[in-house]
């Protein structure tokens, strides 16, 4: 099908989703619910899970007409790793029945998910983690720690990663879980972070009992699943679409015009230059997703999480100094568990705050740093000493 | 001209030694995170301590008038200190620049300022630099008028000491009757508050004081980075020990290469503000009369490196720099008011380009 008809094909199938459901009388998570069984939830996945088959660009055709007609959405920063990390390793792992089971209540946001890979051991260096599944009968008994899990305490269910093998070297020794957070052995506590709030959270697993269906990938094969998960985490945080002045530089941009009298000559510059490296960054990633689709996957992908942490620390440093009595502020430093998250979201204290954790979350920058070294340069891997001999054996 | 000395006396490292302690003992991190849900409990037994017991308050006073008669160079290895624990006492604020102010006066305020009996606060946004000072409030009969937003060491002081200008040229009143009203900020250990004057009734301490306002907040400029050289040499020195320890790949964390540059390259940097704080401080000790460009130099260095100490801490604590359990926050939070605080490294930077005649 040609590029054209595909557009017309979606625009039909919007306009019959919208006569069926009218957005005004319908329940809305009647609407989503169809609208998922429509395949207009994410053009790009296969038929039968929500899309079409189609190029993913085509999702900016159904969202802006059903937003246009008034329709719910599924609020997606509510669900942000469910639907950045978890659905897109579970069509590329999971089984049919799998698939079928989590990807629709997924999309709807009936069910939330948590990420649970990062141990107080193992962040960075994720192969090295801890925590253990045992295979009992048709079920795997979880034990172990995960730290910073953000959204755990909404999540229903959270993607595990666990050790099957000390015996293997240690990349070779995890298997990938789908894990119920309502399983009585799991207790998630909060976690206070530097800006006052409790968004992410330490999970204890304590014989936990996790179905040998709730397995993605093969036994042993849990690296490359978690993998898969990490690439798409990184484009989540990093590479979506945005207009001109879209995030961070909007909001900075727009301080800037509201305080005329704030305004000082070398704020002035830095702010231009930070200007355009955003609006680089945009066409970066607009170059990126057309070479994505034109079937070129290019390597930039990996910079670009790089370069959103190092401007939204730039931009939100900028915005205090540049208020300065009003920078000496702050909201608001309640304990209080966020709904959600939103890096530009709240005053310019929480924006200079939170925007720290996007150079650690996802992959530090130090991290991908390495990764566009040695993947996208091919430069060679500092010498290791802990790849090749058992995980049980290696130095903690 | 003789070259200014930058090292320390022994005098000067026991004055550190018992700032340390004392600090070490009773201004535990937990005690000031306490202060960001409203906890503010460490502050009166903490300044009693330091002001009192250590009797640091008059350390900028002559003996004369009830002080100890030492230097700012003193004065700034006790900001060290209190930046090295993000120690929230208003040592700067009534100790250096409200003292200051008063120096050329002998009000009883100075007395009891050098006692630690009085703690007091220039009421100007603790944005200012030295230059840029402007009075808002205005003086009616003896009753002042008007308000000022984000003032440091307000909430801690009990006499306000206010600019007013008038025919009869620049007055400083100083009053206990304002309305303190505490601004949720940034940095909790240095809370600002927003400060009104109902027709208040108010004293002349200092008359024709233009220059010893400007003085003042100088002289809180130059020792203002000694602070942030504290705060950033708390940041390394933290990092560098939790880098040595933590493992991940199999191997020390710090044995990386990348990471070995930041750190050396911070280093460097953390070293260089040591000596632009020191070279203010003995400028200012010395009334050298190249103050105005130290005061400058120092602001404009030590401000920005503070932040990047403190930002480079949290980042390569990794996750558990983002924890509140964990102190680096408190230090970030302190670096981040501190370069906007008495003059953003940009204001210093073009009140240099005036004195070393590099006009724009
Ligand atoms: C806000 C936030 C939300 C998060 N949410 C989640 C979540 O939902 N689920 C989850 O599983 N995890 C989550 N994380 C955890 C995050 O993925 C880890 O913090 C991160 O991977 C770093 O691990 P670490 O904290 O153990 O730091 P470490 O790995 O100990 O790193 C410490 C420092 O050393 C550097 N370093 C480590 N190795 C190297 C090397 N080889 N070369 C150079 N430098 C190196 C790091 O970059 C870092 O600066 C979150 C973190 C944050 C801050």
């Amino acid at each position: 099908m040609s590029g054209t008809d595909a557009v017309e094909d979606v625009r039909r199938r919007v306009a019959e989703l919208l006569a069926a459901h009218d957005p005004a009388t319908t329940d809305r998570l009647e609407f989503l619910r169809a609208r998922y069984d429509a395949g207009l939830a994410w053009v790009h996945f296969p038929p039968g899970h929500g899309g079409l088959g189609y190029p993913r660009e085509l999702q900016e055709v159904v969202d802006a007409e059903l937003a246009a007609a008034g329709a719910p959405d599924n609020d997606p920063q509510g669900n942000f790793i469910g639907l950045g990390m978890a659905a897109p390793t579970i069509l590329a792992y999971g089984t049919e029945e799998q698939k079928k089971r989590y990807l629709r209540p997924l999309w709807t946001g009936e069910e939330i998910w948590c990420q649970l890979f990062s141990e107080p051991g193992a962040g960075s260096d994720l192969a090295g983690l801890a925590t253990r599944a045992v295979r009992e009968g048709d079920d795997w008994i979880v034990n172990g720690q995960k730290v910073w899990t953000s959204s755990a305490h909404r999540a229903d269910f959270g993607i595990l990663v666990a050790r099957t093998d000390p015996d293997q070297p240690k990349h070779r020794g995890l298997t990938y879980f789908l894990c119920d957070m309502h399983d009585p052995g799991v207790e998630v506590r909060a976690l206070r972070q530097i800006t006052g709030e409790a968004e992410f959270n330490e999970v204890f697993l304590t014989d936990v009992r996790i179905p040998d269906s709730q397995r993605l990938g093969e036994v042993g094969e849990g690296w490359r699943v978690a993998t898969t998960t990490l690439n798409t985490e990184r484009v989540a945080i990093g590479g979506t679409p945005t207009p001109r002045e879209g995030g961070m530089i909007g909001v900075v941009a727009q301080t800037w015009r509201d305080n005329p009298e704030r305004r000082r000559p070398e704020l002035h510059d830095e702010l231009l230059q930070l200007w355009v490296e955003s609006e680089v960054a945009r066409l970066t990633g607009m170059r990126l997703r057309q070479k994505l689709a034109a079937g070129q996957a290019g390597p930039e992908g990996a910079t670009t999480k790089l370069t959103f942490a190092r401007l939204n620390q730039a931009l939100s440093g900028l915005e205090l100094e540049l208020l300065e009595d009003e920078g000496l502020c702050y909201d608001d430093w309640s304990f209080v568990r966020p709904e959600r998250v939103n890096f530009t979201g709240r005053e310019a204290g929480y924006r200079y705050l939170r925007s720290k954790g996007n150079s650690i979350e996802g992959g530090t920058s130090e991290i991908l740093r390495n990764i566009v070294a040695e993947r996208v340069l091919g430069l060679p891997a500092e010498p290791r000493t802990d790849k090749d001999i058992p995980w049980k054996e290696l130095p903690r | 001209m003789s070259e200014l000395d930058l090292l320390y006396t022994e005098v000067e490292e026991d004055l550190r030694g018992s700032v340390r302690s004392l600090l070490t003992d009773r201004c535990p991190p937990d005690a000031v995170a306490a202060m960001y849900d409203g906890d503010r409990s460490v502050v009166d037994t903490l300044w009693r301590a330091v002001a009192g017991e250590l009797g640091l308050a008059g350390l900028l006073v002559p003996e004369a008038q009830g002080g100890s008669g030492a230097s700012a160079r003193e004065a700034a290895v006790v900001l060290e200190e209190l930046g090295r624990f993000v120690a929230p006492v208003p040592f700067l604020t009534s100790s250096v620049i409200a003292t200051t102010v008063l120096l050329d006066s002998d009000s009883e305020l100075l007395r009891q300022l050098a006692s630690g009996e009085r703690t007091a606060a220039l009421a100007v946004p603790f944005s200012t630099a030295p230059d840029t000072v402007v009075p808002v409030v205005r003086a009616d009969g003896g009753r002042l008028h008007g308000e000022v937003g984000k003032v440091a060491g307000a909430i801690e002081a009990d006499v306000l000491l206010v600019p007013v200008v008038s025919d009869d040229g620049w007055t400083v009143y100083a009053t206990s009757e304002a309305t303190v009203t505490p601004v949720t900020s940034l940095d909790m250990s240095r809370q600002v508050a927003d400060v009104r004057f109902d027709g208040v009734a108010a004293e002349p301490v200092v008359t024709d004081a233009l220059q010893a306002v400007r003085r003042a907040l100088r002289a809180g400029a130059a020792l203002l980075a000694s602070e942030q050289y504290g705060v950033a040499s708390w940041c390394l020195h933290t990092t560098v020990e939790y880098l040595r320890q933590r493992r991940q790949f199999g191997r020390i964390v710090g044995s990386f290469q990348a990471l070995k540059h930041r750190l050396a390259d911070l280093y460097a940097g953390t070293e260089s503000a040591a000596a632009a704080a020191r070279y203010a401080a003995a400028a200012l000790a010395a009334d050298d009369p190249d103050l105005p460009v130290a005061a400058a130099v120092a602001q404009s260095y030590c401000g920005d490196l503070a932040v990047r100490a403190a930002e480079e801490a949290l980042q390569l604590h990794g996750g558990i720099g983002m924890t509140w359990e964990h102190p680096v926050h408190l230090y970030l939070k302190r670096a981040k008011a501190d370069q906007i605080g008495l003059g953003t490294p940009g204001r210093h930077r073009a009140a240099l380009a005036e004195l070393v005649d590099l006009p724009a």
